[in-house]
């Protein structure tokens, strides 16, 4: 049984993203899905910082301090990119042109509610960004995130302990473990990794889990990290 | 006379900035920060200011210069988590109780001062539903769904990065330096405008991303 790493996750979301969507991808993992698009979707990815259509990022020779997303990444645009202000920007997010934000995440609830701006640090300020819009706004949240935290407890969970960014907003959620669909009868299952069973995986999360008659196997193409995060 | 929103420097254009002033600052993911202008405000020294800025503290921004001369009374941002481990001068000074914090989410923050600006005092975002933020707000149902009420923000003066301008005051944006510079500058008072290059000949219209009558000061920096 072997864990999907941070960019095999990416990889996984990625393959679900359709042909002409307009995606927001946030600050972390996230970012990693615009590099495994499948082959021949025309994706324009949107920034909040107003950025439509992000491009790969720049080459160091061609970075430019102007030209860059709201995680401060210095970025190229895409052919038939624009770029609009922060107002603006925001009013694209809540008045429900984005197809589908894809969000890390601390905690994801049975019913959709998510967590993922605030962690509690002692010592350290709140950052809300535009983390709430996008998950109140969006017209579908996915959640990318490991399944279980640094210490082994479930991040999937009935209820969210951590204060909530959205209530009832996430519709899928992407781990190193499983594809789970958030629905109004709580969590469905729909693939696992090799090796992994159906104890196993309740196991490791908080919630109560349904498994689809179709569950499949999640088989990801081999992917390395680079080699600082390798462990 | 004709019209030349043109200053000499820095210095000058903030002359006349006092105590208790609310600042709105542009820049947000790297791009569009005053910084010419911020530390010329730090130079002047004002007290009691109430910064309007989507982060408290950013790696490049100079706002944080503003915070450690301890100019500063209150922060209102999306953003007040410093980099790294060990708390910034925001954190510490908002630890201490000696800063207050307003910190809530960026599209609310965006239209609060769009509202500000467009002559609204309040309106109803579903955004921060059910979250600490939102908490204690009015919220009301329209239609399917829960909105929160929010208020407009104005302010006395807005320090706003652009690429060039010209004697009227017209502003042209490279790239993503745009963020909030336009939306803050059409809620304040007095809108002062640091810029790579005053061109000689006015900026053609289609290219003017914020129209002269909303800016009142112009400062060259250079790049």
């Amino acid at each position: 049984m072997k864990p999907l790493n941070r960019l095999q996750i990416a990889w996984r979301a990625a393959q679900d993203i359709g042909d002409g969507m307009v995606v927001n991808l946030g600050m972390g993992m996230p970012v990693a899905v615009a590099d495994y698009l499948r082959p021949g979707a025309d994706v324009f990815i949107h920034s909040e910082n107003g950025v439509i259509g992000v491009g790969p990022l720049a080459a160091p020779e061609h970075a430019d301090t102007d030209l860059v997303d709201a995680g401060s990444r210095r970025i190229t645009l895409r052919r038939g990119a624009a770029i609009i202000d922060s107002s603006w920007s925001f009013a694209v997010i809540r008045g429900g042109h984005i197809d589908v934000a894809i969000l890390g995440a601390f905690e994801v609830a049975a019913n959709g509610d998510l967590a993922n701006w605030d962690m509690r640090l002692p010592g350290k300020g709140p950052l809300i960004g535009g983390a709430m819009d996008l998950a109140s706004c969006a017209c579908a949240v996915w959640v990318i995130m490991d399944h279980v935290t640094r210490a082994g407890g479930p991040r999937l969970l009935e209820t969210c302990t951590l204060p909530l960014t959205a209530v009832g907003c996430v519709r899928r959620v992407y781990t190193d473990l499983a594809v789970v669909d958030i629905t109004p009868a709580g969590m469905l299952v729909r693939e696992m990794i090799e090796g992994m069973d159906e104890a196993e995986l309740r196991a490791r999360t908080g919630a109560a889990l349904t498994f689809a008659p179709d569950c499949r196997p999640l088989t990801p193409p081999p992917l390395e990290l680079p080699v600082a995060e390798r462990r | 006379m004709p019209i030349d929103k043109r200053f000499g420097s820095a210095p000058e254009a903030l002359a006349d900035i006092a105590d208790g002033a609310t600042v709105f600052i542009s820049g947000f993911g790297g791009a569009g920060f005053p910084n010419g202008l911020i530390r010329a405000l730090r130079d002047r020294a004002a007290r009691d200011l109430t910064l309007v800025v989507n982060s408290a503290t950013h790696r490049y921004s100079l706002t944080h210069e503003l915070i450690e001369a301890g100019l500063v009374r209150k922060v209102v941002c999306t953003a007040a988590r410093g980099q790294g481990r060990e708390p910034s001068a925001f954190e510490r000074q908002w630890m201490a109780g000696t800063i207050e914090l307003e910190c809530m989410p960026q599209g609310t923050f965006a239209e609060r001062i769009r509202a500000g600006g467009a002559g609204i005092a309040a309106f109803y975002t579903p955004v921060g539903v059910g979250t600490e933020p939102a908490q204690g707000k009015e919220v009301r149902r329209f239609g399917k769904r829960e909105y929160v009420l929010e208020q407009a923000i104005t302010g006395d003066l807005a320090l706003v990065r652009a690429d060039t301008a010209d004697r009227y005051g017209n502003l042209s944006f490279r790239y993503a330096q745009m963020n909030f510079g336009p939306v803050m500058a059409t809620a304040a008072a007095c809108v002062v405008a640091e810029v790579r290059a005053v061109l000689d000949e006015p900026i053609p219209h289609e290219r003017v991303q914020l129209p002269g009558l909303y800016v009142d000061r112009i400062v060259a920096v250079g790049a």
